[in-house]
């Protein structure tokens, strides 16, 4: 009987890791929208993940919570399941399942990269690994993120009459963002929009000092040329409009590619990404000694092609819904 | 201020393409020339408006670099999920240490003046050298068309702003000058009198027509304003004719004198003129099939000399005796041409007729009757009496009235992907008709549909595919295109044995099954080709 499945179901104990659909019983990796569904029976998971889920999605959006800390062990029959950080956001952890062994580690979605709003990652040995592969192609290499935040801190200096608004991902994307500006000098209030308050507010609870922040509301879109952290949607939208001198800016491992940046109208593009790029990838799996790798979770075709050129056994795991960069 | 060159560039065309607003392209340009000598920007206006090309390297040639470099199935799938050579290249080059890159202008002329191999290394020590944006520059430059979103004509208002001049000065002189157009720099940074340009060696901008708007445009014009000549179907050609020599230009300003040996005329006066070059003997033009015979060749035999004689239909006069005509008004224009005409009557030169009429509707008669009669016109054009001769396509002054378009059903068999703002859409057609029971490709669309349909369009493709090649997908044969152009031909170049001209998309018909398209033996027979 196989350990684990094509739907990362663990098969002997009838669990999911990040499911699509309502289960029984769900391990989260991390509370992106795209793993962290609603409507489970019982879920597992790191207390900050949990958290957030119950923070976004209600008390009640699970029947049952079990907070689990970084390499605590929980058996459930024959298997014994621990999670390990994944540096990807706050929470965020990597699942390693033992059973007969035998390990595999679901990486979820990780970074290896500093980030001071993280817990970060850490390499686990296993048999088999489980990658995700948003940026699974050589043309993906995450230059430094401090570089990059350095080009809006020029920009403001020289257009001090524009507001710079960033497209950022509410949940992690913003707050690294924001403690880079803080790292790189900037300790200037920093306008949010609503729909980032509430988890920079969990954040702030969970004693990540993220300075001097203000919600935009009505009145203050007239006061002085600023730095506003937006939903990348909200860029499009008609709630830009209301800044009349602006450069738009995006935050997002996308951002290397020329015509990509060109297209979605981007006149400062930020290369920082909370997944790991090429070479992250391919090192860790070099490193985690696994001789099988299945490969999701975005562009597996290259990672897969990789890894069989390494004399490994590569698959590739399609699953709905998640290839973009959350 | 010379030394870091290329790096400068680079970043120009950086910050170029990630400015979505013209005005601000505008601004950075007129930034780069006051930081930047002569003669690096007047090469860079040069690439910026693809006057200058760097050919002796391919984007093969590079291709072939990179895959011994990386694995050749990351770089395909890499370039599949970019869609731009140049930059799928530059993230995918080894890294090395950043070091200073030579001047733009060393560059060029590194390029011009050394064999392919030297060149080849030389490329190569350099993008060893770049940061990944600087490849990318670099590639961009001789993988053909910057694609920056600069038109020839913004480059000219950026000069027109840095040197504060009327844009219409700019584009009189233009042709008279070439890569790294120190002169003009000079004049725009100094000042002084225009510069002296030599009018009959320059292609000076022709005047083009609007096309007219049936419903709207005939309601508000007034006849008695107007005159009408037939719009011939050849190419409009400017004719400089000195006492020396005859020069012929392509109406984008291409020096074409020497695919027409028998073009060659005397003249009492210097003069440029405007006019349309057709085949035919006796001056009776035969169809453009006929005239495609003498177009792109390099060598003329006898024999295509003899059989597809050329002449020129004159319209307009520009310059005579070195005196701008221009800012005349049409009618003077014409009286003087017609002057010219009668006192220099040789082989090979005609001058096209007016049409009389009273009103439109006489006008629409006469338009009929003869547009049916025969394939040599294209259809007629309207010139306003007072009309002085432009640069480009003013509004209100001259109308094309042309040919309805033909059509034909046709189904889709692949899609490429488009360049610049398409670059992620499969946007690019190809298509096809019965031939027998299999399918035979008959041309290439790229145009014709709206936003919305190549949003449809491109799902369309996605969902279809059954091959991919590169950037080129084939797909399901079940999608029928309605196809206009304006004529047809026979081509040995295409296996169909036909070539379409201005083909483009008029209608999708989801609602048509690939059973309904067109076979080519009826599309032969009817329009005589076979
Ligand atoms: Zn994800
Ligand atoms: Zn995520």
């Amino acid at each position: 009987m196989h350990l684990l499945d094509y739907r990362l179901n663990i098969v002997p104990i009838n669990v999911f890791i990040d499911p699509q659909y309502p289960v029984e019983k769900a391990i989260i990796t991390h509370a992106h929208a795209d793993h962290a569904k609603p409507g489970h029976k019982k879920v597992l998971g790191t207390k900050e993940t949990l958290e957030i889920m119950k923070l976004r999605y209600g008390k009640t959006c699970a029947g049952e919570f079990q907070y689990i800390n970084y390499g605590q062990k929980i058996q459930i029959d024959d298997v014994s399941i621990t999670l390990y950080p994944a540096g990807h956001i706050i929470g965020s952890s990597q699942v390693l399942l033992e059973y007969k062994n035998h390990k595999i580690v679901v990486t979820g979605d990780y970074k290896t990269k500093k980030d001071t709003t993280a817990t970060s990652f850490e390499l686990v040995k296993c048999n088999t690994l489980v990658t995700e592969a948003t940026f699974g192609l050589p043309i993906f290499k995450h230059p430094d993120p401090n570089k990059e935040v350095r080009k809006i801190l020029d920009s403001i200096k020289i257009n001090n009459d524009k507001d710079h608004l960033i497209g950022v991902y509410a949940l992690g994307k913003a707050q690294r963002l924001i403690k880079l500006f803080r790292e790189n000098g900037f300790d200037e209030t920093i306008f949010i929009h609503g729909a980032l308050n509430k988890i920079c507010n969990y954040y702030e609870d969970k004693g990540i000092n993220l300075g001097k922040l203000k919600m935009l509301t009505k009145d203050s879109f007239d006061i002085e040329p600023k730095i506003i952290l937006a939903p990348p949607s909200a860029l499009k939208d008609r709630w830009s409009r209301r800044f009349k001198k602006k450069i738009i800016s995006q935050a997002s491992g996308w951002m290397n590619i020329k015509q990509r940046v060109k297209q979605s109208l981007i006149e400062i593009p930020l290369v920082i990404s909370d997944h790991a790029d090429w070479n992250e990838l391919t090192k860790t799996i070099s490193n985690c000694g696994a001789e099988n790798i299945w490969v999701t979770h975005g562009r597996e075709e290259g990672l897969v092609h990789w890894c069989t050129r390494k004399g490994l056994n590569a698959k590739p795991l399609s699953i709905k819904g998640r290839d973009e960069e959350i | 201020m010379r030394r870091y060159s290329l790096e400068k560039f680079a970043r120009l065309l950086e910050n170029i393409i990630y400015s979505p607003s013209r005005n601000r392209k505008i601004e950075l340009l007129v930034e780069y020339y006051k930081q930047t000598n002569d003669p690096d920007r007047g090469f860079a206006v040069a690439l910026i408006t693809n006057s200058l090309k760097l050919s002796s390297i391919r984007s093969t040639n590079l291709k072939q670099i990179i895959k011994s470099k990386v694995d050749p199935i990351l770089f395909d799938l890499s370039y599949d999920y970019v869609g731009d050579m140049a930059e799928t290249i530059s993230l995918l080059w080894p890294f090395k240490k950043k070091k200073k890159l030579c001047t733009l202008s060393y560059f060029i002329n590194f390029f011009h003046e050394n064999s392919k191999l030297q060149v080849e290394k030389f490329l190569i020590s350099q993008l060893d050298k770049a940061s990944t944006t600087e490849r990318w520059a670099i590639i961009k430059l001789f993988t053909g068309g910057l694609r920056i979103g600069v038109s020839e004509k913004n480059a000219k208002v950026s000069l027109s702003k840095f040197g504060n001049v009327n844009l219409d000065q700019i584009e009189k002189i233009w042709h008279g000058f070439s890569p790294p157009y120190v002169k003009l720099f000079s004049w725009l940074e100094k000042g002084g009198p225009i510069p002296k340009i030599d009018i009959l060696k320059t292609f000076h901008p022709m005047m083009l027509a609007d096309q007219i708007d049936l419903k709207n445009d005939f309601r508000k014009l007034s006849p008695d304003d107007f005159e009408a000549e037939w719009k011939w179907d050849g190419i409009r050609v400017q004719l400089i004719i000195s006492d020396t020599e005859t020069v012929i230009f392509s109406r984008n300003g291409d020096n074409i004198t020497n695919s027409f040996p028998e073009l060659r005329f005397k003249t009492n006066r210097n003069v440029v003129l405007d006019g349309e070059l057709l085949v035919g003997g006796d001056l009776n033009p035969t169809s453009f099939n006929d005239l495609q015979q003498r177009l792109n060749r390099k060598k003329v035999s006898k024999g295509i000399l003899q059989k597809f004689p050329a002449f020129i239909k004159l319209y307009d006069i520009l310059f005579q005796d070195f005196k701008d005509l221009r800012s005349m008004k049409f009618s003077s224009r014409r009286e003087i041409l017609e002057n010219w005409y009668n006192s220099n009557k040789q082989d090979n030169l005609d001058l096209s007729s007016i049409i009389f009429f009273e009103n439109w509707k006489d006008l629409t008669k006469v338009r009929n009757k003869f547009l049916q009669s025969s394939n040599i016109y294209e259809g007629i054009m309207l010139k306003k009496k007072n009309s002085i001769y432009y640069n480009g396509r003013p509004k209100g002054m001259w109308y094309k009235w042309k040919r309805d378009p033909k059509s034909v059903d046709a189904v889709l068999m692949y899609a490429q992907r488009g360049h610049g703002k398409r670059s992620s859409y499969y946007s690019d057609y190809t298509f096809g008709v019965l031939d027998g029971k299999n399918l035979v490709p008959i041309g290439k669309a790229y145009s014709g549909y709206t936003n919305e349909e190549l949003d449809k369009l491109d799902k369309f493709v996605r969902k279809n595919t059954i091959q991919k090649f590169g950037p080129v997908r084939e797909v399901e044969k079940t999608l029928v295109f309605e196809i206009a152009f304006d004529s047809i031909s026979k081509s040995k170049r295409h296996k169909s044995g036909l070539a379409l001209r201005f083909p483009r998309i008029s209608k999708i018909r989801w609602d048509k099954s690939p059973e309904e398209i067109e076979d080519l033996k009826r599309i032969k027979d009817f329009y005589k080709l076979s």
